[in-house]
């Protein structure tokens, strides 16, 4: 079946020239866009319809485009990595748009990821909680036989759960409280539950919420929303297990 | 311990304490609030509420059960306002609908209600019972041959005289069950105690407890309001 063509889209997309400019929305009229093509390449039209009346290009962030990176971002008619659930920005796809439809495209919005220009923020934030503590310490070598430590199936399952998330930064962008605790607990999650991370546990527990915290991250309250919009679907019983284990080292202390 | 009080998770695991322990209140003063429909006398009301107002323990707990109020509004308003200023700009559009609960996203909200009806709820009933002398006294009555307050025909007058108060009380009501319908649940999820099946079966509770504390406050001022005390 030939994919069906949309003949006019509106796009009220965020300018920015850089960090410290302030920024605003610019409307943009966009045609014949196919609804096979990605919300990506939507952008990619849009960008070389720019360029060709020699006028700046929208920046926005972009690497793998199969849903791996975590690279791309946008904050897409109110919904971070847009309408879709369980899916990033470059896995959108424009059958899920209508004919004139008019499309709102915003950056992350979180004190602790600026903007850096239009759509792409410093995600720096998430690799200095993982600087923090999200690894495991070992002495690099051979490489060790895959079963020489016995891990229990579920404890695995779980780890490799946590494990898919690709840090995004959807669920602090989606947060109402532009809380990071998805993403720490995703990490915390994943390592603790190894026998290789456990050793690591309570420092990792609190060198990461420290860092969060530090960076200006908002408190977590339950909502559930960032598990709704986490590209992943990474459960907030993480969020509880990290609790679980901040208060475990904490109580050493 | 050093820092756990400024940390994030130990503010909210704090604000989830005091929380389960105000909950805790909750269920005694509405088992005790019931005692007002049960028994049309009046008698059963007036021998739990003097027994309260004599028993040594609760006169420990009192202040107690106040600094559990204190605490738990102002952890909660620091953590509201530190959450508020991680979003310096915020987003031109928003749609939340179908992420969270209506409940969950305005937690604040619902207890600064709760808390306006708190105020209210204290100055009709707890400051008459404690200053006599500055409020309206209470009238004497007698059960069992023990002398005692009537704090019976207190609350009831207030009720059968007045609708607009009938109304606020079961607002109040349906406002801290809403808290409740998040609250309960969150309060586990803070402390860590939650799992794939503990959410499910907490998530549940939440719901049912919710309802029976909005549903058990708001049925006392519908009772007198329909005219079923006599
Ligand atoms: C009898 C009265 C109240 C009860 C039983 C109650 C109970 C609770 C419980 C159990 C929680 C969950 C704690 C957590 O997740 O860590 C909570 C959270 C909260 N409460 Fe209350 N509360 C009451 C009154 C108030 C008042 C008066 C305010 C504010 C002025 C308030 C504001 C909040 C806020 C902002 C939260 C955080 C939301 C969250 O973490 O989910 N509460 N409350
Ligand atoms: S937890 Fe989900 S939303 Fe958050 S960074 Fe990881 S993949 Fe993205
Ligand atoms: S570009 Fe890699 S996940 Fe979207």
């Amino acid at each position: 079946m030939a994919d069906k063509i949309l003949k006019e889209l509106t796009l009220k997309i965020w300018r920015q020239k850089d960090a410290k400019s302030k920024g605003g929305f610019e409307t943009y009229k966009i045609h014949n866009i196919s609804t096979g093509s990605s919300f990506l390449e939507m952008l990619d039209i849009l960008n070389e319809q720019l360029v060709s009346e020699n006028k700046e290009p929208v920046a926005f962030d972009h690497d793998c485009r199969e849903g791996i990176c975590g690279t791309c971002s946008l904050f897409i008619d109110g919904r971070a990595h847009g309408p879709d659930d369980d899916v990033t920005t470059c896995q959108l796809h424009m059958r899920r748009f209508n004919e004139g439809a008019t499309i709102t495209i915003e950056p992350w919005r979180c004190g602790a990821f600026p903007v850096i220009k239009d759509l792409i923020v410093d995600r720096g934030a998430y690799e200095k909680i993982l600087q923090a503590g999200g690894y495991v310490s070992v002495n690099t070598g051979g490489v060790p036989d895959g079963n020489a430590i016995p891990i229990a199936k579920p404890a695995a399952d779980e780890a490799m759960d946590a494990a898919a998330c690709i840090g995004c930064g959807a669920c602090a962008a989606t947060c109402k409280n532009s809380s990071a605790m998805l993403f720490v607990a995703a990490k915390v999650s994943q390592l603790a539950l190894l026998p290789q991370g456990k050793i690591e546990a309570a420092r990792r527990a609190k060198a990461m919420v420290a860092k969060m915290d530090e960076l200006g991250f908002g408190n977590c309250t339950n909502t559930g929303a960032c598990e709704s919009e986490c590209p992943k679907s990474i459960s907030i019983e993480h969020i509880a297990r990290l609790n679980r284990e901040f208060l475990k080292a904490k109580l050493k202390d | 311990m050093s820092n756990f009080l400024t940390s994030s998770i130990g503010k909210k695991m704090l604000l989830s304490i005091s929380g389960l322990f105000l909950i805790a209140f909750l269920c005694v003063h509405l088992a005790l609030n019931l005692l007002l429909i049960v028994d049309n006398s009046g008698d059963l009301f007036n021998i739990g509420a003097h027994f309260m107002a004599t028993n040594p323990i609760i006169k420990i707990v009192e202040p107690i059960l106040a600094i559990g109020f204190i605490f738990h509004i102002v952890l909660a308003s620091i953590l509201t306002l530190q959450n508020r200023s991680a979003r310096p700009i915020k987003y031109d559009r928003r749609n939340q609908a179908g992420n969270c609960t209506w409940s969950s996203r305005n937690m604040y909200i619902l207890g600064g209600l709760v808390l306006i009806f708190l105020a209210i709820h204290l100055w009709n009933f707890w400051w008459n019972i404690k200053f006599p002398s500055l409020g309206t006294p209470l009238a004497e009555t007698t059960v069992d041959g023990v002398a005692m307050e009537n704090t019976y025909a207190l609350v009831s007058g207030l009720f059968k005289s007045s609708v607009i108060y009938c109304l606020l009380y079961i607002l109040g009501g349906i406002f801290l069950g809403l808290h409740l319908t998040h609250g309960f649940w969150s309060a586990f999820q803070s402390i860590g105690f939650s799992n794939q099946i503990w959410r499910k079966r907490l998530e549940c509770v939440a719901k049912i407890f919710a309802f029976i504390i909005a549903a058990g406050f708001s049925i006392i001022p519908l009772y007198f309001m329909l005219g079923l005390a006599n």
